[in-house]
C-alpha cells in the first residue's frame, strides 16, 4: 500500500488524463489563451493556479458544513479573492518584472471557472484531504495543458525557450535561420492557442475513443 | 481483356488493401470506373464532382499563364532591363519568352508544392480514414499558388498548405464539410504566420528581397521595389500605373489576381458552365461598389481631411477598388466556392453582398490588412450556414402562412 489509496490517487491521476480539466471538461481556457505565449508565464501562472486551488479547496471544504448555501457563490469569491492577493503580493516582491507581463491575469485567476468549478463540484460535499488531492491534481492537469501549449508556442513563435535562444538568433542568422527558417508570428496570436489545445482534444481523443460523445 | 476490366478486377482482388483508397483515387482520375451502383434511383449526369473542379481549373489557367508573363515583367521592369507597357493587352515588351521562362520556373515549384503536399495529405487521411480519397483539394491546389506572392519560399508554402488542408477542411470531416475556404485558410496562416513575405514592397517583385539581402551584404547595386497599388494608396502616395494597367494587369500583386480582364473571362466561363453562381459575384461587386460609394462621398464632403491616413484609399474612385488587389479574383473564384459559400438563392445575394461591403471596409480602415476581400470572404464563410438559416426559416413561415390564410 503506497502514500495514498487507489481512490485517492485517482483524484490526482484522473485531471491530468481522461479527466482533464482543459481538454475535456473545458475549462481555464481564457487563460490557456492569454499567457501561453511564453513558457515561462505559464509555469507561474501553473504554480499559481496550484497554490490557490490547492488552499482553496481545503479552506472551502472545511468550511463547507457552515456555509449558508445561498450565499456560497459569494464565500467561494472571498475565499479565492484572498488566495489570489497573496500570490499577486507574492509575485509582485519577488518577480516584478514577470509580474507585470502577467499583469491582470493573475487577479483573473479569481474568474478562472476550474477554481469556481472545483469548489462547487468537489470541495463542498468531500473532506480537506480529499480535497486538497482533488485541487492539486486539477491545477496539475491544467498546467500540463498549459505548459505543453507555451511550450509549442513560444518555440515555434518566438524560437526561444524561457527565453533562450534554442533555435539560433534571428537577426543574426545563426542556427536554423542560417537555412532560412522562420518564426511563426501566427503562433504568438491567440487564435493559434485554441489550436494547439485543439489538437492536443484530437490526439487525446483519437487515443481513447472512450471519451469522444456521441450525437 | 481490356485494360478497364483489368483495372476493375485488381481493384476487386485487392479490396481490403489499406492502400486501395490511394490506388482508386488515381484510377477515377484517369478513367472512367467500370462500377455501377447496386440500389436506389441515381440520375446520371455528366458533371460529377471531378468535372466541376476541372471546369474551376480551366477559368483559372489563363490567370496562371497571365501570372507567369507577369512575374517575369515585373521582375525585368524593376531591374530597368526592359519599358514598361503602356495600354495595350498584347504589348510586344509583356509577352516575351523571356518574360514567361523567369516566372514559369518561380510559379511551377509553388504549383508542384502546392499539389503535391495538399494531395498527400488528402492521401494519407484517406488511408487512415479508409475511404475514397476526395477531390476538394484540385481546385485548393490551383488556387492556392495563385494567391500568394511570387517569391514565397517553398517551405512556408508546405507549411500553410498541411496547416490549411488539416485544419481547415480535414479536422471538420474532409471535402464538402468544411466551414472555412482551404485556400483562403492556406493564404490567411501565411499572412499571420509571416507578415514580412505576404506584405510589403519587396515580396511582390521576383528578386527584390534577394537584392535586398545581396546590399545588406554589402554589394553596390540599386535596391527595386514593387509596391502593389492598395499599398501604395494606403500610405496616401500617388499611384504610377494607369487604369489600363490595373484592368489589363500589368501590376505587382499575387501571382493570378492582377489581371482583372482574365479573371472576367473565367468568372464568365463558370457562370457559362453554371459552375460559380452569378449572384454571389454580381452582389460582391454590388457590396464593394456600394462601399465605395459611400467612402467617396465621406471623403469629397470633406468629412475626414486629406492628410488622414485613411484618406488615400478612401478617395479613390469606387470603380478603381474593383480593379485592384484581390478583389475580382475573391470573388470569382473564391466567394463563390459551392462548399461555404451560402446555398440557397437569397442567401447568396445577402452573403455575396456583404463579401464585398466589408473587403472595401477592411481596405480602407485597416492599412495593416490591405487584403481585405481575403478576411471578408473568410468571414462571411463563418456566417454563410446563419444566412441560410433565416433565408430557410423565414421561407417556412411564409409559407405557414399562406397555408393559414387558406384553410381559414
Amino acid at each position: 500500500m503506497g502514500l495514498l489509496s487507489k481512490k485517492d490517487a485517482a483524484l490526482i491521476k484522473d485531471p491530468l488524463a481522461d479527466n482533464n480539466p482543459i481538454t475535456i471538461q473545458v475549462l481555464g481556457i481564457c487563460s490557456a489563451l492569454a499567457i501561453t505565449a511564453e513558457l515561462e508565464a505559464a509555469i507561474v501562472m501553473s504554480v499559481s493556479v496550484l497554490f490557490v486551488l490547492g488552499i482553496g479547496n481545503v479552506v472551502i471544504s472545511l468550511m463547507r458544513n457552515i456555509i449558508p448555501s445561498k450565499i456560497r457563490i459569494i464565500v467561494q469569491l472571498i475565499v479565492v479573492a484572498a488566495l489570489v492577493i497573496i500570490v499577486d503580493q507574492v509575485l509582485k516582491a519577488f518577480a516584478y518584472e514577470l509580474s507585470k507581463t502577467l499583469s491582470v491575469f493573475v487577479g483573473l485567476i479569481i474568474t478562472n471557472c476550474i477554481i469556481m468549478g472545483r469548489f462547487e463540484a468537489f470541495a463542498l460535499g468531500n473532506g480537506p484531504w480529499r480535497s486538497f488531492l482533488d485541487g492539486i491534481g486539477n491545477s496539475l492537469g491544467y498546467g500540463v495543458i498549459l505548459i505543453i501549449v507555451a511550450f509549442f508556442r513560444e518555440l515555434l513563435g518566438a524560437g526561444t525557450l524561457l527565453g533562450i535562444k534554442v533555435l539560433g538568433d534571428p537577426i543574426e542568422k545563426t542556427g536554423v535561420y542560417a537555412f532560412g527558417y522562420e518564426n511563426n508570428g501566427f503562433m504568438l496570436l491567440a487564435p493559434m492557442a485554441l489550436i494547439v489545445v485543439g489538437i492536443i482534444i484530437w490526439i487525446q481523443r483519437t487515443r481513447n475513443t472512450s471519451l469522444v460523445e456521441d450525437h | 481483356m481490356g485494360l478497364k476490366k483489368k483495372l476493375h478486377d485488381f481493384k476487386i482482388k485487392n479490396k481490403d488493401k489499406k492502400w486501395l483508397p490511394a490506388f482508386s483515387a488515381i484510377h477515377t482520375f484517369l478513367f472512367l470506373p467500370d462500377e455501377t451502383t447496386h440500389n436506389g434511383t441515381h440520375i446520371k449526369a455528366a458533371d460529377d464532382l471531378k468535372r466541376t473542379m476541372n471546369t474551376v481549373i480551366m477559368a483559372m489557367i489563363p490567370c496562371l499563364i497571365f501570372g507567369m508573363f507577369n512575374a517575369g515583367y515585373q521582375h525585368h521592369l524593376a531591374l530597368g532591363e526592359i519599358q514598361a507597357v503602356t495600354g495595350s493587352f498584347f504589348s510586344a515588351e509583356f509577352w516575351t519568352m523571356d518574360n514567361f521562362m523567369v516566372g514559369f520556373w518561380k510559379i511551377l515549384p509553388l504549383v508542384i508544392v502546392s499539389y503535391g503536399v495538399g494531395l498527400g495529405i488528402e492521401f494519407i487521411f484517406a488511408i487512415i480514414k479508409g475511404h475514397e480519397v476526395e477531390e476538394g483539394y484540385l481546385v485548393t491546389g490551383m488556387l492556392v499558388p495563385l494567391i500568394v506572392p511570387v517569391d514565397i519560399p517553398l517551405w512556408m508554402l508546405a507549411v500553410a498548405v498541411i496547416f490549411g488542408v488539416v485544419i481547415g477542411k480535414e479536422v471538420f470531416g474532409g471535402t464538402g464539410m468544411n466551414i472555412l475556404n482551404p485556400a483562403l485558410t492556406i493564404r490567411a496562416f501565411l499572412f499571420f504566420a509571416y507578415p514580412t513575405w505576404m506584405s510589403g514592397d519587396k515580396v511582390w517583385v521576383h528578386g527584390a528581397v534577394e537584392r535586398d539581402q545581396a546590399i545588406a551584404a554589402g554589394e553596390n547595386l540599386d535596391a527595386i521595389s514593387g509596391e502593389t497599388i492598395l499599398g501604395v494608396l494606403a500610405q496616401g502616395k500617388e499611384v504610377a500605373y494607369s487604369t489600363a494597367d490595373m484592368f489589363l494587369g500589368f501590376i505587382p500583386g499575387s501571382v493570378g489576381e492582377t489581371s482583372t480582364v482574365l479573371i472576367l473571362l473565367g468568372g464568365l466561363f463558370l457562370i457559362f458552365t453554371k459552375i460559380g453562381s452569378w449572384r454571389i459575384m454580381l452582389s460582391s461587386v454590388l457590396g464593394a461598389v456600394v462601399m465605395g460609394l459611400i467612402f467617396n462621398q465621406v471623403a469629397s464632403a470633406g468629412i475626414i481631411s486629406d492628410s488622414s491616413k485613411f484618406y488615400g484609399l478612401m478617395s479613390a474612385p469606387f470603380w478603381e477598388h474593383l480593379i485592384i488587389g484581390g478583389f475580382a479574383f475573391g470573388t470569382v473564384f473564391m466567394a463563390t466556392d459551392p462548399v461555404t459559400a451560402s446555398q440557397t438563392n437569397k442567401g447568396k445575394w445577402i452573403y455575396g453582398f456583404l463579401v464585398g461591403f466589408i473587403s472595401i471596409l477592411i481596405r480602407v480602415f485597416n492599412p495593416a490588412y490591405p487584403e481585405g476581400v481575403m478576411l471578408a470572404i473568410l468571414l462571411m464563410n463563418v456566417f454563410a450556414p446563419t444566412i441560410d438559416h433565416y433565408v430557410v426559416q423565414g421561407n417556412v413561415k411564409r409559407r405557414l402562412k399562406r397555408v393559414k390564410v387558406k384553410t381559414a
